[in-house]
């Protein structure tokens, strides 16, 4: 899967009109895992590049002993890396400075989120890429989705691996062309046996921990996404600078900015009311506060404290945000909360039978539909109580 | 009948009207309260995307005969290196769905639930602070043949000793295999 190019490729002579050499071109091929082949897969493209004539260089490469990785790389120049010492350790690492002198059309770097050794110019390697990129060199570059900041905490809580080479969203963002290398897990795990990806010993521990199926389907899920959500903000950010209608282009960026707010009180049912707005935030990939006007007044009965306690406990592994407010005008202070909060769609239960002069009022969907326009407004059926879903 | 009489009526009627209006709910019932609020509380633990069906009856049956509430209890572990108060979305996409077909089955069943989830660093944790946190009377567990899912043994006897509550352990039964999944969530969840 590549994204759509956004421009016309220009080649590293190009000039942005002002004598000064443009910004390079960054194609950035992301994995799910070690072993899919991305390396293989920047090699072949920088051949591709080189057979039809640009100046393409290797500036950072990791074979890993693969064999078939080693040969699509023979042939293509190779910028030495340098001998960095630290504490009487001395590693190889890309040189930034040789890679800049030298000036190829296209410059192949993998493992973007590498941490160089101390003592270089960047603390990272999409660092030094950015470097590359400004003096107007092309980049070809690696990374596995795990090193995705924003991924970090859900990576970890899929594999149970902290990752620690990270890299912010924003440089995936900023790259021209992102090419997912899908594998199924299954083909991935038989590259793994047949010692195509790590060497005999490490296979079995490999396939023990990180390399567990569901681990690998999981990580495909997300890199999957990843790459369809940078197809979906560049098409919209395409649409933005180009001929659409600017209105349009205005809207297009808050479509893929959902925002729900869920009201609850505690009492035990308010959980269901929270489970399904999750859900329905998980559809729309968007955000879930959970809004409580609590009436000003004396303190929070025993029973109502529990609840809420366990309102707070089911936010938080939801990744939730309960709020608190004091007030004894709700439909005013469900307002306040949703244009402080940005949210676009509001979920409740269905309210109570309401007594006495209650009844002439106008009710609490239509009012907040009144004080705010454009946020919809949604009540969650009692599935409960729904007659014939009763099952054996 | 004088005028001032026929008023009279007008007005005690309204009057009377007005008062039912605030007093009864809109269908001209008011809720029952023969049914005593439930006080005993059963947990009834689960870690999966299933429980035993059997475990579930066993609680609605000791709800119904005790006049109990029923608390699932959805066990996350958190991995060490995050807070225990992270966000656990890909494991609460598995017990969100089945939390919701209990309360569903429960509620049909005119037992009532209040549901908690608890995360911890190992489910063992996980119970441990559902305990510190709150009080039971009775927990109910069923266990399974597959020793990597749910609570061990180790965890079972920690239970029995530490626990300062009824605890059921339910064993496996070969003919056990009615469960009750996420498949079985009533319309669109």
């Amino acid at each position: 899967m590549s994204t759509p190019r956004l421009n016309q490729r220009t080649s590293s002579t190009d000039t942005d009109g002002t004598g000064m050499r443009a910004r390079g071109q960054y194609k950035v091929f992301l994995g799910m895992a070690a072993g899919v082949g991305k390396t293989y897969r920047m090699l072949q493209e920088g051949r591709g590049e080189a057979y039809a004539g640009r100046e393409v260089v290797i500036g950072y490469l990791e074979p890993h002993d693969r064999v078939e990785t080693t040969l699509q790389a023979k042939g293509l120049e190779v910028v030495p890396r340098r001998r960095v010492t630290y504490r009487d350790t001395t590693v190889e690492e890309m040189d930034l400075p040789a890679i800049l002198r030298r000036a190829p059309e296209l410059c192949l770097i993998d493992e973007l989120a590498h941490t160089n050794a101390l003592g270089l110019e960047h603390e990272k390697r999409y660092e030094d890429i950015e470097d590359v990129l400004a003096a107007g060199i092309d980049v070809f570059s690696t990374v596995n989705v795990q090193h995705l900041e924003s991924l970090n905490d859900r990576v970890a809580e899929l594999t149970g691996i902290h990752v620690r080479e990270t890299f912010p969203d924003s440089v995936l963002a900023s790259a021209d062309e992102v090419v997912l290398i899908d594998l199924t897990p299954q083909a991935l795990i038989q590259r793994m046996r047949e010692g195509k990806i790590y060497p005999q010993q490490q296979i079995e521990p490999a396939l023990n921990n990180f390399f567990r199926i569901e681990n690998l389907a999981a990580l495909r899920e997300v890199a999957l996404r990843e790459a369809a959500e940078d197809v979906g903000s560049k098409r919209l950010a395409g649409e933005a600078s180009g001929t659409r209608d600017d209105s349009l282009a205005a809207d297009a960026p808050q479509a893929v900015g959902e925002r729900l707010l869920a009201l609850v009180e505690p009492y035990p049912g308010a959980q269901r009311l929270v489970r399904r707005a999750w859900r329905s935030a998980q559809r729309l990939g968007g955000e879930l506060d959970l809004l409580w006007v609590r009436p000003p007044g004396p303190k929070i009965p025993r029973d109502q404290m529990r609840a809420l306690a366990a309102l707070r406990q089911l936010a938080s592994v939801l990744g939730a945000t309960l709020l608190v407010e004091e007030s004894d005008d709700l439909p005013a202070a469900i307002a306040a909360v949703a244009r402080r909060r940005g949210t676009t769609y509001i979920l409740m239960g269905s309210a109570r039978p309401a007594r006495g002069l209650a009844r002439v009022r106008t009710p609490l969907p239509q009012r907040l539909m009144q004080l705010l326009p454009g946020v919809d407004v949604r009540i969650v059926a009692d599935r409960a109580s729904r007659k014939g879903d009763d099952k054996p | 009948m004088s005028t001032a009489a026929v008023v009279a009526l007008v007005v005690a009627g309204i009057c009377v009207g007005l008062a039912a209006g605030y007093w009864l709910p809109p269908h001209g019932l008011r809720p029952s309260r023969n049914r005593p609020r439930p006080v005993r509380r059963i947990l009834l633990p689960f870690t999966g995307q299933e429980i035993s069906r059997r475990a579930f009856e066993a609680a609605v049956r000791l709800a119904k005969a005790e006049n109990a509430v029923i608390m699932p209890a959805f066990l996350a572990v958190v991995p060490k290196s995050r807070p225990l108060d992270a966000a656990v979305p890909l494991q609460c996409a598995k017990g969100m769905p089945l939390l919701e077909a209990i309360e569903q089955r429960a509620e049909s069943q005119g037992v009532e639930i209040d549901a908690r989830v608890a995360p911890g660093r190992s489910y063992r944790d996980a119970v441990r602070q559902l305990l510190e946190e709150e009080q039971f009377d009775r927990i109910i567990i069923s266990t399974t043949d597959n020793p990597r899912a749910g609570l061990s043994s180790d965890d079972l006897r920690w239970l029995l000793e530490r626990v300062p509550a009824e605890v059921m352990i339910l064993r496996p039964a070969p003919d056990d295999t009615r469960r009750i999944s996420a498949a079985g969530v009533s319309g669109h969840f």
